[in-house]
Order: C-alpha cells, then structure tokens, then sequence
C-alpha cells in the first residue's frame, strides 16, 4: 500500500511526525506517571507493613477503591479534580487561576493509579525478604535508612521486579485513556490523523505497531534487569 | 520487639481484625460524615429521572461483562493449549496473539476494529445488502469482539502455564490406564489445568469489568454511557462520576465475593 506509506511519511503532507510526537508525549506520560507511582508505592508499602493502625486502615481504602474502579473512571475523576482542587487552592491564596498543563495532570492521574498496584507489589516483596537478613542488617547496627538503602531495598528488588515489569506495561498501555480527556497522546493524535485522512486502517495499525515496539523493548530491557538483580541467587525453576 | 529503638522494626502480623477497633469506629464516623456532606451538599436531583435508564446501563454492563468472559475463557483454552502441546505454526500464531493483544491498548483496538474495519466493510457493497449488515452497522459487535479478545488473550496466557503445570506423572497415569490422548485431556488434563487456572480468574473478571467502560467510546451503552449522557445534560462534573466509581466499587465487590464462595465450594488439597 504506498499511498498508505506516503500517508505515514514523516514530513508534513505525511502524518509521521505527528505520531511519533504522540508517541513521545505518550512515553513521559509513562515515565513520570510510573515513577510517581513507584514513590507512592513505596511510601505505601512501608505505610502498610510498619504504620500506625490509622495509617495502615487509610492504605487500605486507597489501594481497595483505585484497584476496584475501572481506569477510565478514575481518570476522569482525578483530571478534573485535580486540577480543581488546585484551582481551589491557588483562588484562596490569592493568586489567579493557573492553566495546569495536560501532562503534569496526565502524570498525576496515572501516578495516583499506580501508586495503590505499586504498594501492593512492594509490600508482597517487602514481605519476601527473609526477617534473618533485616535482623543481621541491625545486629550490624545500621540505622533504619541505612538498613532500607542496603538491605531491604536490594533484597526486595528481586521479588518485586516481576510485578514493577508488569505494572510498566500497564503504565504504558493506560495511558491511551487519556485521549478520553483530550490529551493528545499516541492514541488520540491517531485517532485525529485516521479522521483527517479517512485512512483508518493505516494510521490505528500503525500505532499499534509503535505500542507494540515499546512493550517489545521494554520486555528486553526488563529481562536484562531482572538478571542483574537476581545476581547470586538460586536459578528459579 | 524493640520497634523504635533502632532499624526497622521487623514486620508485626496484624492482630485479629475486627470492625470494631476504636479507631476504626473513628475513621468510619469521618467517612459517613463526608458521605452525608457529599449527600446534603451536592446536586442529585437528577437521579430520580435517570434511575431506569442507570439501571438498564448496569444490566448492558453486565451483559457485556459475562458474556465476553464466558466466551473469550472458551477461547483461551485452546489458545493456551496449542502454545504447550500444538504444531509449531498454530503455537507461533497463537503466541503472536498473545503478544499483540497485551502490547497495545485495548483502546486502539477497540478503535482500529469499530473505525478501521467498519470502514473497510463499508466499501464491500455485498456486505452491505447481506443479512450480516444490520448487526455490522451498529457498535456492540466491535466492542464485543474487542472485549472478548482480550481476555482470550491475557487468560490464554495463564492457561497456558496451567497446561504446563499439570505433572506429567498424572499424564503418563493416564496413558498407562489405555487412556487415549482425547480422554486423557478430558479426564485428567483439562480439569486440572481449569482448576489451576480458577484462582486468576476471579482478578482477570476484575479486571474485564473494568475494561467494559471503554466500549462506550464506541457509542455502546452502558453504564458508563448514560453516566456521561446525565453529564453533558446537567453539566455536573462530579456528582454522576462519584456514583459510578461507587456503582463499580460495588459490582466489584459482589464479584469478589461471589467467586470467593465459588472457590470455597471447590476442594483443593493443596490449601
């Protein structure tokens, strides 16, 4: 199909460059909704496992409801509150109302999303750990930061790695919902080229194409790490 | 337990949980206040006028839901079976499956299958004058497709590690009693691989309830549909999404809870 091709080309006349910059919006969309999520889910974890009972009760509504509400939703919700909220926030303190970009509220939604996967993965490898190695780290007389950075965060990466790769590909594929608020990702730019060009088939294949080269890669990539940090154990299976 | 003094304290198992812990009657009298403000203070007049029409969206939810589950499950048994045991071609195609359907976004399949082959099917003037084309015109046999697809795909995937899983002893059992290779996978394979496999299940169903709201995009109806319907006719962003995570909090929860009791009525040894 070279009319098809043409179509993808990547200066003007073509589409190309468009997808590729929905594609590359799309990955910080991941990238920074995934790291937030991370922080949140270890904040989360450690909450869960050595907090208080409050403490402990509040994580459990959190992970509960974000893991029962389907995404679509949640995003709805968040986007607009968010963005409300400090609306709300930036009126009482006397200042104008900010214009808050898409892509920081993208990040925020789907941060809030994977923070309550995260804390669960965390919290199952954190539990994985054997109690001898936490209990030698403060024979040795470490303090808790110093136990967290050498032990417990290394000794847990193994366990949680399967889970992290899992919640990057989840990452990834989420953040498709946001053409659902007008956030002009890899989906929704498609969406905008197949409606311009009537060309449907062409440009939804190719973005299919260009998510199934970051899943693809990323599974290499996640391969490599988990061989690094399963360095020195025992083969699973 | 010297919790405090230095390091971390080493993980404490929770005490017996009970709903009456004193700061749990607490914390649920703060959530029941910010219900009743949410109650008092929000705008749900709207809800007498929309409440059949809610309804019927649960029940297409629903619909959708068992439906796509029941049969994409009937797909991903042979979908995870030829990946263990079939010809190299049929294993290539249905690992290609697999990997395609969970690397992109269902959203864009759903779009590439309503747009992209709606489109192309248009141009066939045959397919237009068959008896195929006044369910081909509408929108729920490409969300059903898409829907059932995916969880061919991602349950496919599990079913194929339970296939691998059963021990082969059991297998060769069979073979040694004169099963042959069809009675064998009857008797002994299949129901052992399923029931491997029912644990996921109850998450993978999970997980397809809330993959359903995206067939709305299509102009399906559900739930989800006639929520955004009540908000583009009141202009209320807030109230109609809270009593929609609320209504899929709850469906959730009666999906949980009904597949406890499934799984409770299935005897396993190993637990």
């Amino acid at each position: 199909m070279p009319a098809g091709f043409q179509l993808l080309s990547l200066t003007p006349p073509g589409w190309g460059g468009v997808l590729l910059a929905g594609l590359f919006a799309s990955l910080q969309l991941a990238i920074g909704g995934y790291l937030l999520g991370l922080a949140i889910g270890v904040g989360g974890a450690f909450g869960k496992l050595y907090g208080g009972p409050i403490l402990r009760d509040l994580l459990e509504v959190y992970t509960t409801v974000i893991r029962a509400v389907p995404e679509l939703v949640l995003i709805l919700l968040l986007y607009y509150a968010g963005t409300d909220i400090i609306n709300q926030l930036m009126a009482l303190a006397g200042f104008p109302a900010v214009d808050i970009s898409g892509l920081v509220a993208g990040i925020f939604v789907i941060g809030v999303v994977q923070g309550a996967y995260s804390t669960e993965v965390l919290r199952g490898a954190i539990k994985a750990i054997p109690s001898g190695q936490v209990e030698a780290a403060r024979a040795y007389g470490m303090g808790p930061i110093l136990a967290l950075r050498r032990v417990t965060l290394p000794a847990m990466l193994p366990y949680a790695i399967p889970g992290l790769a899992n919640l990057w590909m989840i990452a990834t594929k989420d953040t498709a919902l946001l053409a659902v608020v007008g956030f002009s990702e890899l989906t929704l730019v498609t969406r905008q080229a197949a409606g311009a060009t009537k060309a449907y088939m062409t440009f939804y294949l190719a973005a299919g194409v260009l998510y199934l080269v970051v899943t693809l890669a990323s599974s290499v990539i996640i391969a490599l790490i988990e061989r690094h940090a399963r360095r020195g154990m025992p083969r699973m299976g | 337990m010297s919790d405090g003094l230095s390091g971390l304290p080493l993980y404490v198992a929770p005490k017996a949980r009970s709903l009456l812990e004193p700061h749990r009657l607490v914390l649920m009298a703060v959530f029941a206040a910010i219900i009743l403000c949410a109650i008092w203070f929000m705008r749900w007049d709207w809800l007498p006028k929309y409440g059949p029409r809610l309804l019927y969206g649960v029940w297409q939810t629903l619909v959708m839901l068992f439906s796509t589950a029941s049969i994409g499950f009937l797909l991903a048994i042979p979908i995870g079976l030829v990946q263990v045991t079939g010809p190299r071609p049929l294993a290539w195609l249905a690992r290609i499956f697999c990997t395609v359907i969970r690397g992109t976004p269902l959203l864009l399949q759903l779009w590439l299958l309503y747009y992209g082959l709606g489109s192309i099917f248009a141009q066939y003037p045959e397919l237009r004058s068959s008896v195929f084309w006044p369910y081909l015109r509408q929108a729920w046999p490409y969300g059903f497709t898409a829907l059932m697809f995916s969880f061919a795909a991602y349950e496919g995937e599990v079913m194929r590690g339970a296939f691998a899983g059963v021990p082969r002893g059991e297998l060769e059992a069979a073979r040694a009693f004169g099963m042959r290779r069809f009675t064998a996978f009857r008797r002994i394979w299949l129901p052992r691989a399923l029931h491997r496999a029912l644990p996921t299940l109850a998450g993978e169903t999970v997980l397809q309830l809330k993959a359903t709201p995206l067939v709305a995009t299509i102009t399906v109806i559900d739930v989800y549909a006639v929520i955004s319907k009540v908000r583009q006719d009141t202009y209320l962003t807030y109230e109609p999404l809270l009593l929609l995570a609320l209504i899929y909090l709850c469906l959730t929860a009666v999906l949980v809870a009904a597949f406890r009791f499934l799984e409770g009525r299935i005897p396993t040894r190993e637990a």
